[in-house]
């Protein structure tokens, strides 16, 4: 019997939890032009991580998460702040708020928790070859502790995109006509962002909050290149993610090399494959009509 | 202090964190400019992989080595970037961010890789990740001054072609400068800045050492000279304090004080810088009294009555401050108590609103009679 | 009435389509639109022109709340914008999204319905339905389930127009519908806009081809951060009031009254 506490089973099922919900709220963001924003909260998480450590001792437990994904959220919200200042460009305002806020949790846990469990190294690369071995018991069965948080993401994070699927999709499209419509974008959007937050928070211990970066960016926008339909682009996305997490695990432990790490570069071929693919289609239909311009593609 | 001052270590420390804060002080005055401050952000992590790259190669700790490896994957990932973007319907952002997060992947992957290959040997490449000064050695410093003098060079020969395409790329093109080539020198020079600080701030966190020098020196300068030599001196006195404050305080990492430190001057800057500051702007917006007295504000009052041909018009307030740019409450409240205005309501989703009195539209007719005689007298 | 006036649900001027009073928008420190008033009865087809800068996308953004508004208020017959939404079309400019998202045309005519589902409500059958008749009325039922990306500017600007027409607004407001096009779109687009004008609708279209304005409306708003002129095309598209639309920036108050000070301060004082 395969026991939800083997190494391997919660390794590949924790992965692939975390390849999924990160890529489900990554479509969003990288057709809304914010990818960079998933780089900036993943960084800001630190300084909430380390905050809730200090505060409760724990770096685990649904307090814990919320908790630092408060400070994905107030990166958002610093960074907007600066931006209406004029005095800044959006992607300076990125760029100055989540290396502070990053460097802030970072001399915390200098100054607070040398020695603990809890250091730097961690919170950036992740340990998921250990998460089996962080277990709890739930009605019997023996869980992983990581696996059973990213589960719980996965789901809020499946029944906020399903519920405000349309508010989603109109918001990221034209803002503009959701607000003239009452269906309040900036909510959506923050909504979102505190979602994205929380997830990455659930999963910085298994693929550390960079890698986390690269489920939410690198499936979407590879599926970008693949499809052109909304819910087909989200599907393929999560199916990238999910196939990245076997085949990392396997590379990783052929290499002998980080398994969060490997997992992570697993989207890349994808991604250079649909890139070829496009490129060759172009080159093709070059080929095929020299001169006829898209415009006239009807009347 | 002395004592201190004069530590070899300490000595290393306070140079090599000056050679990093001019390149990338003046290196991030053109990338602010040019809203690519993120490239800096993909380019260090992307080094990752060039430094385990060229730890192999070299088969040790070897500083000119591992730059070199760092230079080249940052270059390489900032070209697929500029490839993806180009030729695909990808947007820079998700170029970026995907070439940034691939690149650290594989760099997280060759380290492990390297770490259960070499054993001991990997101790040192750890430190790439967050910076540690302490480890500075004299010998690597030599591959920093190196790398600093050539792109302060660099910056001197180019420095009329940069300035014209930070400014105006489309004017550059059509004047005939290479802009494509200029475009890829700069990048390669943001890179170089990254590398230079790999050492001691870290692959994570060098991206600020490009984007907050820039961004202070930014408030306080309005022509590209000042900005840039006022960014790299930024820069340096960042690195220095920050370099001196986790040399002092073993312990604390390297990278994360010296970032907060520009942090801050960014900060400051944009609080109290003379022109585009926000405490002066409010301040004006408060005090600009001196210049705008009373007497207009009932002026601007009782000409808007005029135009719309009702000496009871109830003017908004908001109305008053979008045009003179300001809050004007103060002066409002002033002539209320002078009995010259009254407040008033108009509709429920409006703010509050103010009518002249009697003796207000007798104090601004009068005002307005003595306007136009000075006026006559001038003319 | 209490003492803060009106109250808010009372209809105020509920005989207007469009009913602007005192609005001030500014950005920056600076008015983009200065004191405005303006009424637009129903059933017109109403341009709207003016320089670069004048404020003519910041009226319609006005209209619709999207902006906040410094001074004054805005009714649409009768009452705020947030209590008429679902009388209202909106067509943004073309440039303001990225056509590169990956949707369908039939699906972006369908988001024009996404205000009446309110947020929980899944778009079904019947939305795309309406949302393929809305496409038949712009001639681009043929295309529905072509990817935004690959239709020419003229073609998204009709799936633009339709997406505000499956709403059966009562009052239409479009920023640059012609910006971009070519000659048989402009054309197809001003026998649309007739056609709803003809249903009673009442048509707020911001203009920039000074050449058309006489052919296209019989209603005419020229503004420059303050108006300029609005009425009736005949009375208003003099050359005198082109003039001093386009004729370079306008003062916010006339600083030439200081003449009839003394009449004015007679008035004041009876």
């Amino acid at each position: 019997m395969i026991s939800l506490a083997s190494p391997t089973v919660a390794i590949l099922l924790t992965g692939m939890l975390v390849g999924v919900s990160a890529a489900l709220l990554g479509s969003f963001l990288v057709l809304r032009g914010n990818s960079m924003l998933a780089d900036a909260i993943s960084h800001s998480i630190l300084f909430g991580i380390a905050l809730a450590w200090l505060l409760t001792g724990q770096t685990t437990g649904p307090v814990q998460i919320a908790g630092a994904a408060l400070s994905g959220v107030l990166a958002v919200l610093l960074i907007e702040t600066l931006t209406r200042t004029r005095r800044l460009r959006d992607d300076a305002a990125i760029g100055l708020v989540f290396p502070a806020l990053f460097s802030i949790g970072v001399l915390l846990i200098n100054v607070f928790a040398r020695d603990v469990h809890l250091d730097e190294h961690t919170v950036l690369l992740g340990e998921i070859g250990f998460v089996w071995l962080d277990t709890l018991t739930l009605g019997g069965v023996e869980l992983p502790r990581a696996t059973l948080a990213m589960a719980v993401m996965l789901a809020l994070d499946a029944v906020f995109v399903l519920v405000f699927y349309k508010s989603l999709k109109l918001a990221t499209f034209d803002p503009d006509l959701a607000r003239a419509l009452g269906l309040a974008p900036g909510l959506v959007f923050y909504a979102h962002l505190s979602l994205l937050s929380g997830t990455a928070v659930a999963a910085f211990d298994a693929v550390g909050v960079v890698l986390f970066v690269t489920f939410v960016v690198v499936p979407p926008a590879t599926a970008l290149l693949l499809t052109r339909r909304l819910s087909t682009l989200i599907a393929v996305a999560m199916l990238i993610a999910a196939a990245s997490a076997p085949i990392g695990y396997g590379v990783a432990l052929w290499l002998d090399v980080s398994i969060g790490g490997s997992m992570a570069l697993a989207t890349g071929p994808f991604l250079a494959a649909a890139y070829a693919w496009r490129r060759w289609q172009t080159a093709r239909r070059r080929r095929v009509r020299p001169v006829q311009p898209a415009s006239s593609a009807s009347a | 202090m002395l004592t201190l001052l004069t530590d070899y270590t300490l000595q290393n420390v306070m140079l090599g964190a000056a050679l990093i804060g001019v390149i990338s002080g003046v290196l991030g005055a053109f990338a602010v400019l040019r809203r690519q401050s993120l490239l800096g952000d993909t380019l260090s992590h992307a080094a990752l992989p060039g430094v385990c790259l060229g730890f192999m190669v070299a088969g040790a700790r070897e500083m000119t080595s591992i730059m070199a490896g760092a230079l080249v994957t940052g270059v390489i990932a900032a070209l697929l970037m500029l490839a993806l973007v180009r030729h695909t319907r990808l947007k820079v952002d998700a170029g970026l961010a995907a070439m940034l997060s691939l690149g650290f992947a594989l760099g997280v992957v060759l380290l492990t890789w390297i770490q259960r290959q070499g054993g001991a040997a990997q101790a040192g490449l750890d430190s790439f990740l967050f910076g540690q000064a302490a480890a500075t050695t004299r010998a690597d410093l030599y591959p920093m001054l190196v790398l600093v003098v050539l792109a302060l060079v660099a910056v001197g020969l180019l420095w009329k072609p940069l300035k014209l395409m930070t400014f105006d790329p489309t004017f550059a093109a059509v004047a005939g400068l290479p802009v494509h080539w200029l475009d890829r020198i700069l990048t390669g020079m943001i890179a170089l800045a990254v590398v230079t600080g790999l050492q001691m701030v870290g692959v994570v966190l060098m991206t600020a050492m490009v984007i907050a020098p820039g961004a202070a020196a930014r408030q306080w300068c309005g022509g590209l000279r000042g900005m840039v030599l006022l960014s790299g001196a930024f820069g340096a006195f960042a690195g220095v304090s920050g370099g001196l404050i986790s040399a002092l305080a073993p312990g604390l990492s390297t990278g994360p004080v010296v970032v907060l430190v520009a942090t801050a001057i960014a900060l400051v800057s944009l609080l109290i810088a003379p022109h585009r500051g926000l405490l002066p702007q409010w301040w004006r917006r408060r005090h600009r009294r001196s210049h705008t007295s009373t007497d207009r504000i009932l002026l601007t009052l009782y000409e808007l009555a005029r135009e719309h041909g009702n000496w009871r018009y109830r003017v908004e307030q908001g109305a008053v401050d979008a045009f003179y740019g300001m809050l004007t409450e103060p002066q409002l409240t002033d002539l209320h108590a002078r009995g010259l205005v009254v407040p008033a309501h108009h509709m429920p989703d409006e703010g509050p609103h103010w009518q002249l009195t009697d003796a207000g539209v007798e104090h601004a007719a009068e005002c307005a009679r003595r306007r136009s005689r000075q006026r006559g007298r001038l003319e | 009435m209490s003492e803060l006036g009106p109250d808010i649900r009372e209809p105020h001027e509920p005989g207007l389509a469009l009913h602007v009073e005192d609005l001030t928008v500014s950005y920056d420190d600076r008015p983009a639109l200065w004191d405005i008033d303006l009424n637009i009865p129903p059933g017109v087809m109403a341009g709207v022109v003016g320089p670069n800068g004048a404020g003519k996308s910041t009226l319609l953004k006005a209209v619709l709340g999207l902006v906040p508004l410094s001074a004054g208020h805005v009714r649409l017959f009768g009452y705020p914008y947030r209590n008429q939404r679902r009388r209202v079309g909106y067509v943004p400019q073309r440039s303001s999204v990225d056509w590169d998202f990956p949707t369908t045309a039939v699906d972006v005519v369908t988001m024009g319905l996404y205000g009446k589902l309110g947020w929980l409500r899944w778009p079904g059958r019947r939305e795309r339905d309406l949302a393929l008749r809305a496409l038949d009325e712009v001639g681009m039922e043929a295309l529905a389930d072509r990817q935004m990306s690959e239709l020419s500017g003229g073609q998204q600007q009709r799936v633009f127009i339709a997406r505000a027409l499956v709403q059966q607004p009562d009052i239409l407001l479009l920023d640059e519908p012609m910006a971009g096009v070519d000659a048989t779109t402009e054309r197809s687009i001003i026998d649309i806009l007739g056609r709803l004008r003809s249903e009673g609708r009442t048509i707020i279209v911001v203009h920039h081809d000074l050449q058309t304005v006489q052919r296209y409306f019989d209603w005419l708003v020229m503004l420059n951060v303050r108006v300029i002129a609005a009425g009736p095309l005949d009375a208003v598209y003099t050359p005198r009031n082109l003039r001093r639309t386009y004729g370079g920036q306008v003062a916010l108050l006339d600083a030439g009254g200081e003449a009839t000070d003394e009449s004015a301060h007679a008035n004041a004082t009876h």
